[in-house]
């Protein structure tokens, strides 16, 4: 019985050391396969010359330069929101990054599991400025535009009875009839997910005429996703992400990271750069992973800034994605 | 005296000029425009329509229009028309699509070949039409597969001429068709034809079954090896039918089969070779380049394809006739979006695990099979058009089945439908925009993709994006359109009305 049980165990051993890792698969392939939405404003499209970019792009490129030192050695494959989880169960590409909202059922259904939470939207309200509101709670008797068919439509409702509050619901079946019916006016407010509010606001006439209430009523956490059963590359993912965060943190920028290198006497920040302990290769990869996915795409703060903040034409708050020392919910372990 | 002659006249009368409301522009306007009340009416009506129309459209794509800029706020002035700077932004993304850029040169070398072969076969009056056809037909095509993939196909060389040698063979067995005629070239045909189905047989059945046999050569499976016996001993017999029917009548026949065989050998080493071009997968296509070599696939395949199938419909062979129906009818009772679904979609799952053929390719192969059976109706209604005794002439005259097609019923039958296929090649062109739903960025895939681009985002860069899209679209339809009719002015000397 014995033997029979460790003649099993040494079968599994053998199966799982002949399947190579993924990170030996993107090693040997010299390239990492990324999914990300074909085009999502701020959070991947392509620009003017045709290259990617945007925030779930620079996570990847982040994760490529920790890999393999070079953050253009991405291949991004553009992904449908249906056969997203099927191609990266299916190994078609390496990482998920493709503004996916981590539910319990997408762990639980799918072979996936979700890295971490890189941006957290939830569901908001498009109001015109001259409208002086500056909260939804005082929207009651109000007119709302929104898309039916979504979980749009059932947060709305949720929120205004739970308050006692009435709403007349306008609703349309496709964006461009939502968009129209707000600049007719035919509703005092437009309600969507944040992220997608911002960019809708670009497409109306006056875009500045129009604000984003700062009330969320829905949890949208996005994040990376990877495969179940890699522990080893899921650690390297998750551990970019918060690497990067760590990074706003503790105020390593891509410009500072060789200064700070060379000079910091902050132990978090030498812990980070690889400076001190064995972090980076426990990780599998060396001890400069952190430093180089800095240098190529800056901390969580630059990314946010370029594709989605100030430097962005989106022009959308940190509001709940700041820091939590900065009166955000964004908390993540310590390098340590 | 004098004034009792006075009525005649020594001189002419003095030419007066006509009213003036009868002659120049004054009086067109009159006849034409404000004959009487009502045309009156119209005419103000339609002008001032005219005007509103024009003012709109005009103002918004010129006069208000945004010429110069960087980025989206250029666009976002208070009251601004068309936002140009995007399109120029966008442009060579909407006629490359994600092509590398420094690799668009093959793209343009493409495009420059295609146009500077087609132009003058287009043109009635320059010689050489049969080699310009010939060079636009088969040697365009490999040129631009080639070019635009990079060439340096991974297919096995053994495996292709193996495929090569049986392909030959089977063509060897039917040759006898071609010098006896259909029936005598059947009787003589016949063992052949029996050995080379015998040979298919066993092919199919080894790939559906393991058959076990004892192997004879090392590597190659016996099954293979009677197989491909079979079929060359079948081409064999053709070949020494047709040898025995004298030099005369065998000399061309043998030598099309030989320069046949030869054409594909080199087709295979070209598509081998390594021209050092760097391989661009298809997913990287876009824009007008994609929407071309959709349009143009289709249109190339489904004449020949449509005009076979329409007279196979029409012919007395009940399996040609039942193959062609069905044919026509399962192709033209599927909506395109379906085609293009299964081609992308479905297909694989049918295909063993492990082929993966590309899924431009695919949709290629749907689109060309779908525009053929509409094509194949198209024709069928010319040749329906032609009245029974012009064949019972041909008849009369000796003529056999496909000189009688070619020589009298297919002139005049595609004469008649020349409205008919254009009007299928226009709908074809601007169908392509359906290979968006299976992830391909034609032109206007492309073009819509460009609004998800946040630094152009404004109210006015979709309508800019439409506008432009519908003009390059408008430009290539109305260019067919215009040529069709110049053909049919040509050729329709007999019966126009």
């Amino acid at each position: 019985m014995k033997k029979l049980i460790l003649s099993l165990l040494a079968a599994v051993l053998f199966a799982a050391s002949a399947h190579a890792t993924t990170l030996e698969d993107v090693k040997a392939r010299g390239k990492l396969l990324c999914g990300v939405n074909p085009g999502l404003p701020g959070f991947a499209d392509k620009g003017d010359d045709g290259a990617w970019v945007g925030f779930d792009v620079d996570f990847c490129r982040a994760v490529a330069a920790a890999v393999l030192g070079d953050a253009a050695q991405v291949d991004y494959v553009a992904l449908t929101a249906q056969d997203r989880f099927e191609k990266l169960a299916s190994g078609a590409v390496d990482v998920l990054a493709r503004n996916t909202t981590w539910t319990m059922e997408r762990e639980t259904k799918f072979p996936l599991r979700f890295a971490g939470v890189n941006y957290m939207d939830g569901q908001g309200f498009l109001v015109a400025r001259a409208l002086g509101v500056n909260s939804v709670f005082t929207m009651s008797q109000a007119a709302i535009c929104f898309l039916t068919g979504t979980t749009t439509e059932a947060n709305v409702a949720d929120f205004f009875r739970e308050r006692q509050m009435v709403f007349t619901p306008v609703n349309f079946d496709s964006v461009n009839k939502v968009v129209a019916a707000y600049e007719a006016g035919q509703c005092d407010s437009y309600t969507a997910d944040q992220s997608q509010l911002y960019a809708i606001r670009l497409k109306l006439k006056a875009p500045d005429d129009h604000i984003i209430l700062p009330d969320v009523i829905s949890k949208e956490p996005l994040g990376p996703m990877v495969r179940q059963g890699d522990e080893q590359w899921f650690n390297i993912v998750r551990w970019t992400l918060f690497a990067l965060v760590n990074a706003e943190e503790l105020d390593v920028k891509a410009a500072s990271v060789e200064d700070l290198k060379a000079s910091s006497k902050i132990p978090a920040v030498r812990r980070l750069l690889g400076l001190e302990g064995t972090f980076g290769v426990d990780l599998g990869l060396d001890a400069d992973w952190a430093a180089r996915a800095i240098r190529a795409t800056g901390n969580y703060a630059e990314i946010f800034e370029r594709n989605l903040g100030k430097d962005s034409p989106l022009g959308i708050e940190r509001g709940i994605n700041a820091l939590w020392s900065a009166g955000g919910l964004l908390y993540v372990p310590p390098v340590r | 005296m004098e004034h009792s002659v006075a009525y005649v006249r020594t001189e002419d009368a003095p030419i007066l000029k006509p009213p003036a409301n009868l002659v120049g522009v004054r009086g067109w306007v009159m006849a034409n425009l404000f004959p009487n009340w009502s045309n009156s009416i119209l005419t103000v009506v339609a002008a001032l329509f005219t005007y509103w129309v024009l003012s709109n459209v005009l103002g918004w794509a010129i006069f208000r229009a945004t010429w110069t800029g960087e980025s989206r706020d250029a666009c976002i002035v208070e009251g601004a028309g068309a936002c140009w700077p995007f399109v120029q932004a966008k442009f060579a993304q909407w006629i490359y699509g994600f092509y590398p850029i420094d690799q668009r040169w093959r793209v343009n070398v493409c495009f420059f070949v295609g146009a500077a072969a087609l132009i003058p076969l287009l043109m009635p009056s320059l010689p050489y039409k049969k080699w310009n056809a010939l060079f636009l037909l088969f040697a365009f095509p490999l040129l631009a597969l080639i070019l635009l993939t990079g060439g340096h196909f991974s297919f096995g060389f053994g495996a292709f001429i193996s495929f090569v040698v049986q392909f030959l063979a089977i063509v060897a067995a039917f040759l006898p068709l071609t010098v006896f005629g259909i029936e005598n070239g059947i009787k003589s045909a016949k063992p052949g034809l029996i050995l080379v189905a015998l040979g298919l047989v066993l092919r199919v059945l080894s790939y559906a079954f393991d058959i076990p046999l004892p192997a004879i050569l090392d590597g190659v499976s016996t099954t293979y090896l009677i197989a491909l016996l079979l079929m060359l001993a079948g081409g064999a017999w053709g070949l020494l039918q047709v040898l025995g029917a004298g030099p005369q009548a065998s000399r061309p026949v043998l030598r099309a089969w030989l320069s046949g065989g030869v054409a594909l050998l080199l087709v295979a080493i070209l598509l081998k070779w390594d021209f050092g071009l760097e391989y661009v997968e298809t997913s990287q296509w876009g824009g007008l380049l994609v929407t071309l070599v959709v349009a143009i696939t289709g249109i190339v395949f489904s004449l020949p394809v449509g005009i076979l199938l329409a007279l196979g419909r029409r012919s007395n062979m009940p399996i040609v006739k039942y193959f062609s129906i069905g044919f026509i009818e399962i192709w033209r009772g599927v909506p395109l979006i379906t085609v293009l679904f299964m081609a992308s979609y479905m297909l694989p799952l049918f295909l063993p695990p492990g082929t993966n053929f590309d899924k431009l390719t695919r949709v290629l192969i749907g689109i060309a099979l779908f525009s053929s059976a509409y094509m194949a109706e198209v024709v069928r209604g010319g040749l329906q058009a032609i009245p029974k005794g012009q064949i019972e002439a041909a008849q009369a005259l000796g003529l056999p089945y496909w000189s009688t097609m070619n020589l009298i019923v297919l002139p005049q039958a595609l004469r008649i439908v020349i409205p008919g296929i254009v009007n299928s090649f226009i709908s074809l062109f601007k169908d392509t925009t359906l290979v968006t739903v299976v992830g391909l960025y034609d032109l206007m895939g492309i073009v819509i993709a460009g609004f998800a681009d946040a630094k152009w985002a404004s109210s006015q860069t979709a309508p800019t994006g439409y506008f432009t899209a519908a003009l390059l679209f408008w430009v290539f339809c109305f260019g067919m359109s215009r040529y069709s009719q110049y053909v049919e002015r040509r050729l329709n000397t007999g019966h126009k009305r």
